[in-house]
């Protein structure tokens, strides 16, 4: 689609939505970014810097800023399934300026287990009131993996003892749009790690209706925003990848973006933590990252406010992001290459058809990389 | 005639937990049960794996003590094979782990237990003159407490609070009950103090990520060291730790101090916070290692209440049962022979106290028989207390001279008596005095990393792990929700045998065999409830513990798990890892 008839189709969403009436009547988000000390120069900065995020076109930063305004007219429920509170966690860090967590204030979060005042038939009122209310209107994301059909007794919540399965069933059922937050509610998470002993399962194995994976463990509060921004700006489904991840964020390999990768071509080798190579910096590869494998924008956004990311601190990429990859990519601290694939990508996975293309597409990528990893390092013997 | 109440979910935890109390007409509750309603078996998983994936897996029991399980199960697999990391690494896992405890106190609080204490509707009828010069009578430097910054505060959630719709989170919540008893001013005071630790709790994150990567979720530590040899040998980057900890620990002093002993005045009288404890019995282990042997927390035990003794911890004496959980063998076993097979039996049918008094029809759960994910682990055959208050008193026990600068002062500031500790606002004190300590003492740690980077820049022990040998080793010491201990046994060069004695499962573990009931349990039998629809009384003394329930029903022992109960997906059954 051409630039110009993309600008005029969200142009016209926007309208649309901005038609809708506002959660709130008493304060815009425009206000409130004022009120938190942001000028309205920071606020398109923001907006320039998630524009650029979501793939867009530089001339597209005010419609994302629109957007960001626009959330004041989506109800917010959050579901705790078979999960560690890493991505709320990862939720309440926001980057700088803390813009998307003011979206997170600002938007009107019905239902969140970590956050909220009430407890008890109070909280489960909160729930069902939100449900009716916004029905077909509210956004729902959902953390964790989901304990299903005959093990679903591995979780309840509410005093009526009712499964997480059935909740997450319930909540999806009249959402707006569904999304799976983090690798668990992506993919079935660690508890979903051979051999998976309750049957957790990823949201869209619970649920008819489309969801979108945010992967990661935890994925990064800008993927988690950008989705929902997306989702304002767009009203239907971003483009997903294979795994229906959102490619504007895991269409980036993380080892090509990698700030080693200049290490990784020139043959400079971390060959164990703690060596030389290591205090300057060297390529991880061979002390097992799992970067060259794995799609996500850590290597460009990073973690906290760009404090750091894992290569950053001297540890490899774990392959977070990826559909099981507890199981999928070995041994955290040896080179994927090293080990036969048959163990490796096992036909493992919730899509055997995707499985099988990744799987060669990996399997290709590995050996290049393997090649070049030991070609680069016969040829230039450097420390 | 007596009434059940079910309190399904607790929120504002990590992880999913229900309570449920009998409660006489007086109000008082007769009976209490609390119940985790989450299995997620990682015990199974971690079986068969390399042991140096465990860490990074055992990381994932919890997002919010996110460093806790990835360090104590770094130190087991280390202890099983042997290895002595290096000094540097001690001493930066000691950095990251002040982060993790001053971000962990802070989080719980003012956001996780701060609505339990503060009316946040009643701040709205606060003078904010009056109460910015409240401020300096619990501090000399007060922060976030000028005039015109509460009178902002106000302003904030005066609109937040004049439409109903607006309310989010806070919506349908306990405002107005009996048992809050700040005034208006105070509320305002610990008011500006939630929104400020909103951003203290981002910054503290930073901490965390300088050495970590990232937060949640750390990922830096490697089963002999650690893998942030560039950011330590950065002297911008150690620079970035010291000045973002100082603002931390400046916050610390000046906000969350002054507001616990200003809860410490309000809340002194009020029976539901003062009630005595169940469980007298505190165990806590020595950590947090600041220099060569030099710790600031102390190891030992103290039964009944009894300060004038320390007994040593014998590891020999752990062990975990499981007769009123959802598992099949009930012996008391200890953690390296442990035995973990589900056997879930569910809720009965019954009726209990509706959302409007009303009996309504409900699941509860039996407890007669099992009735948790949670097991019971005693020490010699006994319930204990594990968190921020056993390590404090641990320490004062001890006659650490660090813990008792900081407990001495605060019972000098408030007029509490000791006593006084062994109560629901004991345990929330603790937990600040073990935030003042680590905020008042750890640069002690990076003074030292500073001293030792100057001749040895090693930052990681190599070892081999032989296919042909076994191993077991364990790696214990107290995290921010009290004492966690890992056990691991590694045979043919894969994990044989894997278990965690986690904080919250010695506090929130279902009776014992002879009907003894953990501290949470104990904690609610005698609580008098004001109204069985709004039980605020009983979600406050919970959260006083900092539960954190993904980590108390976790990872036990793999031994005896017949898999093929289970629909296992033909595909997983030929993954060998």
């Amino acid at each position: 689609m051409k630039d110009s008839n993309l600008f005029d189709k969200l142009s016209f969403r926007l309208e649309e939505l901005s038609n809708l009436p506002k959660i709130d009547d008493g304060v815009s988000i425009s206000t409130l970014i004022e009120e938190k000390g942001f000028s309205r120069r920071e606020f398109m900065g923001w907006a320039a810097a998630m524009t650029s995020m979501l793939m867009l076109p530089a001339s597209f930063t005010p419609l994302v800023a629109k957007a960001a305004e626009m959330a004041d007219r989506l109800p917010l429920v959050w579901l705790h399934m078979a999960e560690c509170t890493g991505c709320s966690e990862s939720l309440l860090r926001s980057s700088s300026p803390t813009i998307d967590s003011l979206i997170f204030d600002y938007i009107s979060l019905e239902y969140h287990e970590t956050l909220m005042a009430a407890a008890g038939w109070q909280a489960e009122q909160n729930l069902e009131h939100a449900m009716e209310k916004y029905k077909g209107k509210y956004i729902l994301m959902v953390e964790g993996g989901i304990p299903q059909g005959e093990s679903d007794f591995y979780l309840t919540v509410g005093a009526h003892g009712k499964t997480g399965e059935q909740h997450a069933k319930d909540a999806a059922q009249n959402a707006a749009a569904v999304f799976a937050i983090g690798t668990c509610s992506s993919f079935g998470g660690v508890q979903a790690a051979a051999p998976n002993p309750t049957n957790a399962q990823p949201l869209s194995k619970i649920t008819d209706k489309p969801v979108i994976n945010v992967p990661g463990c935890p994925p990064s509060e800008s993927n988690i925003v950008g989705t929902l921004l997306h989702f304002i700006l767009y009203g239907t489904l971003p483009a997903l990848d294979i795994y229906n991840r959102p490619k504007w964020a895991y269409g980036l390999r993380i080892h090509d973006a990698c700030e080693r990768r200049g290490r990784f071509d020139a043959g400079e080798f971390v060959q164990q933590f703690g060596d030389e190579g290591a205090k300057k910096g060297y390529c991880l590869y061979k002390v097992g990252c799992k970067g060259p494998y794995t799609f996500n924008n850590c290597s460009k956004q990073k973690f906290n406010q760009g404090t750091s990311w894992p290569i950053q601190a001297g540890h490899g990429c774990m392959g977070c992001s990826e559909p099981d990859f507890w199981d999928t990519m070995g041994t955290v601290h040896e080179p994927l290459a090293n080990r036969l694939y048959h163990t490796t990508f096992g036909g493992l996975g919730s899509d055997a058809t995707a499985d099988k293309i990744g799987l060669g597409l990996l399997s290709v990528t590995a050996v290049a990389i393997a090649a070049h990893a030991a070609i680069s390092v016969v040829k230039k013997p450097k420390v | 005639m007596s009434k059940r109440v079910i309190v399904d979910p607790i929120t504002r935890i990590e992880g999913h937990l229900r309570a449920e109390v009998i409660v006489g007409d007086d109000g008082v509750v007769q009976d209490a049960f609390v119940s985790s309603t989450l299995w997620r078996g990682l015990e199974v998983i971690a079986k068969g794996r390399d042991p140096r994936n465990i860490p990074l897996m055992m990381q994932r029991i919890c997002g919010v003590c996110t460093y806790s399980h990835y360090l104590k199960s770094t130190m087991a697999v280390e202890d099983a094979l042997g290895i002595t990391i290096p000094y540097n690494a001690e001493l930066v896992r000691t950095l990251m782990n002040a982060a993790l405890f001053m971000h962990d106190h802070v989080v719980h609080f003012y956001h996780l237990h701060g609505v339990d204490w503060v009316d946040i509707v009643s701040a709205l009828s606060a003078d904010e003159r009056k109460a910015s010069e409240l401020a300096f009578k619990y501090c000399d430097n007060p922060i976030g407490t000028g005039e015109n910054e509460l009178k902002l505060v106000k302003e904030k959630i005066a609109k937040f609070a004049k439409n109903p719709q607006g309310l989010g989170p806070f919506a349908n919540a306990y405002w107005g009950h009996k048992t809050f008893k700040f005034t208006p001013e105070q509320n305002l005071i610990a008011l500006s103090h939630y929104l400020k630790a909103l951003e203290v709790q981002r910054t503290l994150a930073q901490l965390m990520a300088i050495f970590g990567g990232k937060q949640p979720h750390p990922q830096s530590l490697v089963v002999g060291g650690v893998t942030c040899v560039m950011d330590i040998l950065n002297p911008a980057r150690m620079g970035e730790y010291l000045v973002k900890f100082q603002g931390i620990a400046d916050f610390i002093n000046n906000a969350y101090y002054p507001d616990i002993v200003m809860a410490a005045e309000m809340y002194k009288t009020e029976p539901s916070v003062m009630k005595p404890m169940g469980v007298k019995n505190f165990m806590a282990h020595q950590d947090f290692m600041v220099g060569r042997g030099e710790y600031l927390f102390n190891s030992g035990i103290i039964m009944n209440g009894d300060l004038s003794k320390l007994l040593e911890i014998d590891e020999d004496m752990i062990t975990e049962e499981a007769t009123h959980s959802w598992y099949k063998n009930d012996k008391a076993l200890h953690p390296y022979n442990g035995e973990t097979e589900p056997n879930y039996t569910g809720f009965v049918d019954g009726e209990t106290v509706g959302p409007d008094g009303e009996m309504v029809k409900t699941k509860q759960i039996d407890e007669s028989k099992k009735y948790s994910w949670i097991k019971s682990p005693r020490y010699n055959g006994e319930p204990m207390e594990v968190g921020p208050l056993a390590s404090i008193l641990v320490g004062y026990v001890s006659g650490n001279t660090k813990v008792t600068a900081v407990v001495d002062g605060f019972l000098a500031k408030t007029g509490i008596p000791t006593a006084a500790l062994f109560s629901t606002l004991g345990r929330t004190a603790g937990r600040m005095l073990q935030a003042k300590l680590i905020a008042d003492n750890a640069l002690i740690a990076f003074s030292n990393l500073i001293e030792n980077l100057k001749v040895d820049q090693e930052t990681c022990a190599t070892y081999i792990i032989d296919k042909d040998k076994e191993y077991k080793g364990r790696g214990i010491g107290d995290v921010p929700r009290g004492m966690l201990s890992h056990w691991i046994r590694i045979k043919n060069g894969v994990v044989e045998n894997y278990q965690a004695v986690v904080p919250s499962t010695w506090n929130a573990g279902p009776m014992d065999s002879k009907g003894a009931k953990g501290p949470y349990e104990a904690d609610l039998i005698g609580l008098k409830i004001q109204d069985l629809t709004q039980p605020l009384e009983i979600i406050r003394i919970i959260h006083s513990y900092d539960p954190c329930i993904a980590c108390a029903v976790h990872v036990m022992d793999t031994k005896g798990n017949k898999l093929s109960e289970y629909k296992v997906d033909p595909l997983y059954g030929e993954c060998s890892i």
